[in-house]
């Protein structure tokens, strides 16, 4: 067990790369219970969370959600989280858990009288089922990714919602707190593999989502990690003038996507020479191969463009991929006709 | 697949669990139970060069699990002249038998009176106890 963002959470059950498998292959189980879980609603709720959210909520009706930056002024990442439409004035709001205080401060002082905002992550449990067995063990049908829905589960009251952080189908379940044994409990009886942060860590870096304080940060832009197709630059947000300038100009550099080319392990913060950093490295479970991401100069971005990444000491070459790295339907080697 | 904990009563350890099995004038090295228990899944082993000289508490490679990387630390001093080929295109194999298949280099001694210096196995079990 290790302690991370105030909850002591298990980096595996039985083992990571077992745990990581069992996910790309039928599914797994985590307890996402650390995620920050806010309601915003009230008359002003959807206008005040467009002024300060990248992506158009306009775009979304009652039952959808969507994945969001959260910008500060210089267009920087306070967070990313992922909005889940209620109604018309009434958002679910997850956030990522060590950035939870912070980011009710920084809507609370920012969104209009007009709607209110209650941190409700002690009440609730995330559970998240993801893998392509993921919904039949659950006896759920099959609903397109980003739609969300109150259902019973297990005798529990849940929200599910057809998101999660593993690139895989699946769905991720917000319940009361006090029912959170018994929809896990239940979960795994289905046959689910529990996992723990090791594998959600693997996973979803093979799948080339980022994660906030590593990948984006309060210092980088989502144009520049890749991340503008969750950027509405059309319409007013915190920061979008910053954003529109990075846009129109080019970043000057990118996060991308590497496979290494030889024996070697990338790591969080080893440099890519002469100029960038590695902000996620790890071994690929499904590969068997070192993997990770990092920004690099914008020239080199492009797949099949070859890093040289400081491993220790060591400089070992690296080949930039197209994103996502590996998820069980998509793979950076099934494209490579395509460049 | 993970062995059970154990330290047998042959080897001779260093603080850092490392473990070496004198065989004459050459040695075995290899990493103990406790330290790949403490890495987790290991998945990747960087050997020295055969005809490499390792010293005695010095660094002589690296394993890496899937979280964390650690320094090999050489129990004695000599010149390495094999690797365990099995464990870099398997490095499971440390979990699974870490004093057997999972052997990781041989060294010819240049100093065996270096090993006066190393650990028992009920003074490594007592390190263990302390640490």
């Amino acid at each position: 067990m290790v302690p991370f963002a105030g909850y002591e959470m298990p980096v595996f059950y039985e083992g990571l790369i077992a745990e990581h498998k069992a996910v790309r292959s039928d599914s797994g189980a985590f307890d996402a219970s650390h995620m920050g879980v806010l309601e915003i609603d009230g008359p002003e709720a959807h206008e005040g969370l467009q002024l300060l959210l990248s992506n158009d909520l306009d775009r979304i009706g009652p039952g959808q959600a969507q994945y969001e930056l959260m910008t500060n002024e210089q267009g920087g990442i306070v967070d990313d989280l992922i909005v889940y439409r209620r109604g018309e004035e009434s958002y679910l709001v997850i956030v990522n858990a060590a950035n939870r205080e912070n980011d009710v401060r920084w809507l609370s002082e920012r969104l209009p009288t007009g709607a209110s905002l209650r941190d409700v992550s002690d009440d609730h449990a995330l559970i998240a089922v993801q893998g392509p067995g993921a919904l039949a063990r659950l006896g759920l049908e099959l609903a397109p990714s980003f739609t969300f829905a109150e259902v019973e589960l297990f005798g529990v009251p849940c929200t599910c919602a057809r998101t999660g952080y593993t690139g895989e189908a699946g769905c991720e379940l917000v319940c009361a707190a006090e029912s959170a044994g018994k929809v896990w409990d239940a979960v795994i009886a289905a046959g689910v593999v529990p996992c723990g942060l090791g594998a959600r860590d693997t996973l979803r870096l093979e799948a080339c989502l980022p994660l906030h304080g590593q990948d984006i940060t309060p210092e980088t832009d989502p144009i520049s990690a890749g991340l503008g197709w969750a950027c509405a630059l059309a319409k007013e947000f915190t920061g979008v003038e910053r954003l529109r300038a990075i846009s129109a100009e080019g970043p000057s550099k990118r996060l991308v996507a590497f496979v290494m080319d030889e024996p070697g392990i990338p790591r969080q913060g080893m440099p890519i020479v002469p100029d960038g950093e590695v902000t996620s490295g790890t071994h690929s479970p499904m590969l068997d191969n070192g993997i990770g991401m990092g920004y690099a100069p914008a020239k080199k971005s492009k797949p099949w463009s070859m890093l040289t990444i400081d491993v220790r000491g060591r400089p070992l070459w690296a080949k930039v991929v197209a994103k996502p790295i590996y998820t069980s339907s998509r793979k950076y080697t099934d494209r490579q006709g395509e460049w | 697949m993970a062995a059970t904990e154990s330290y047998p009563v042959d080897l001779k350890y260093h603080r850092e669990h490392d473990w070496a099995r004198i065989e004459g004038g050459e040695v075995v090295f290899g990493i103990t139970w406790k330290a790949q228990d403490m890495l987790g899944e290991l998945v990747f082993f960087q050997p020295p060069a055969v005809g490499s000289t390792v010293v005695k508490d010095g660094a002589y490679g690296e394993v890496e699990s899937v979280k964390a990387v650690s320094d090999l630390v050489a129990p004695l001093s000599g010149k390495v002249i094999a690797i365990n080929e099995k464990v870099q295109s398997e490095p499971e194999t440390i979990n699974a038998d870490p004093y057997g298949e999972g052997w990781l280099v041989r060294v010819e001694l240049s100093d065996p009176g270096e090993a006066e210096a190393l650990l028992d196995v009920e003074a490594y079990k007592q390190l263990l106890v302390e640490e």
